[in-house]
């Protein structure tokens, strides 16, 4: 069972002669761990296709299950608790707290859902250590660079059991070398096996994903095949 | 491999003589690679010891070139076979868009798309490597490095080549050039 599956997604915004068709019949699986990277000009959907795959907003036709529950399906609360439990979003823009230090931010949906302050803060600190910046956990936001930064969104992203991992842009104001790690960071959550989707227009940064699926005006047009090995590469043809 | 393409796809357009031809080819390319008519003639004889061309028999001099079935199998299956990635097919790879542009039997927006999806699969096969590779091996970095940023490079420019497709309202037969481009003078 794929932990994202999106079946015959349309979203239309408006109605009569002013309804714009954001996405059509989009069809996209995606499995533990699996990174899939969506790829496409601005105004091709990519970010509407995002906010329905993480329950952000809702689709005019077509059906979306997160861990095989029908996102359409679920009542307000539960939909919140899937939202809050079970993905963990990456923006571009990081939305951290300026007033809450590194550790505070991520133990942050954890708190909200009930889990005690000290059992929260040692599963933050789990997190920032997966993406090697524990040693930043009583630091403020305004004190970090924009790469530790987007560690710290990453690490908000992935605490506790999320199983999948929306990012949206996530290297859009990063340095090359810089955006590169936030990609390994990406790729190892897959490797560990977690399930994540990637928004980017940027080929170098969608080139670490399992498959790109390439977006076009609503549709999904093409995509990747797996890559086979890549020894035969430097061989002279 | 890309010069007798150009030849190919010229010659679908019409019959023409090996001069003819490489003014063509010149004007089409805005004269960026200058081609030696020596060179063309050559190439003409192979493609025609190929089967793709033949000399018009009832011509007078028998110089004027035509395009045969094979030679036009040849040709569909260049534009439909994304380009490898070496240095001298880069340049078929220019060549191909702008050829494939005004042609009524292939829409120039498939042939980026293909050539989008063969880059971005590249990239990913040379990704693999820096993530399977160590991290402390600069020049193996800078290696892959090169080859990742010339991959992306050629899909940004792919990308732009859609926009500007996208953008261009025209009908196809209007993209071909209505008189000959002013020619780039390349100082050595």
């Amino acid at each position: 069972m794929n932990v994202l599956q999106m079946t015959d997604v349309t979203r239309i915004h408006g109605a009569g002669h002013t309804a714009v068709t954001a996405l059509r019949d989009v069809t996209l699986g995606v499995a533990s761990g699996e990174l899939v990277a969506v790829m496409g000009p601005s105004g091709s959907g990519k970010t509407t296709l995002l906010s329905i795959a993480g329950g952000l907003d809702r689709p005019t036709a077509g059906s979306v299950e997160v861990e095989g529950a029908e996102i359409s399906a679920l009542r307000p609360s539960e939909l919140a608790r899937l939202r809050r439990q079970r993905i963990g979003y990456v923006f571009q823009q990081l939305n951290l707290i300026d007033g809450l230090t590194a550790a505070e931010n991520v133990s942050l949906p954890l708190e909200l859902d009930g889990v005690g302050r000290k059992q929260a803060r040692q599963a933050a600190l789990t997190a920032m250590s997966a993406v090697g910046i524990e040693e930043l956990a009583d630091r403020y936001p305004q004190d970090l660079s924009g790469g530790e930064q987007q560690r710290v969104a990453i690490a908000r992203a992935t605490v506790g059991k999320r199983s999948l991992l929306l990012a949206d842009e996530p290297t859009g104001a990063l340095d090359s070398i810089t955006g590169e790690s936030v990609l390994r960071l990406l790729r190892g959550h897959a490797d560990a096996g977690g399930a994540s989707v990637l928004v980017t227009h940027d080929a170098r940064f969608a080139a670490w994903a399992d498959r790109v699926v390439f977006l076009r005006d609503g549709r999904v047009v093409d995509e990747t095949n797996t890559p086979e090995g890549p020894e035969s590469l430097l061989v002279p043809r | 491999m890309s010069v007798a393409m150009s030849l190919l796809a010229l010659l679908d357009e019409s019959p023409n003589y090996g001069l003819q031809l490489r003014n063509l080819f010149e004007e089409r390319t805005g004269g960026v690679w200058p081609l030696n008519v020596g060179q063309v003639y050559t190439t003409l004889a192979r493609l025609e010891r190929d089967g793709f061309v033949r000399r018009r028999p009832s011509d007078a001099d028998e110089k004027l070139y035509e395009m045969l079935p094979a030679g036009r199998r040849r040709l569909r299956e260049w534009f439909a076979t994304p380009t490898r990635k070496d240095a001298p097919e880069r340049d078929a790879l220019v060549l191909k868009l702008v050829l494939a542009l005004g042609r009524s039997d292939l829409d120039a927006a498939d042939v980026i798309q293909a050539e989008r999806k063969a880059a971005v699969e590249l990239l990913q096969q040379y990704t693999k490597l820096k993530r399977d590779g160590t991290e402390h091996d600069l020049g193996w970095l800078f290696l892959l490095d090169s080859l990742i940023f010339q991959a992306e490079a050629r899909v940004r420019w792919l990308d732009m080549c859609e926009e500007r497709l996208t953008r261009t309202q025209q009908p196809k037969s209007n993209r071909k050039p209505s008189r000959p481009r002013e020619r780039i003078e390349v100082k050595s």
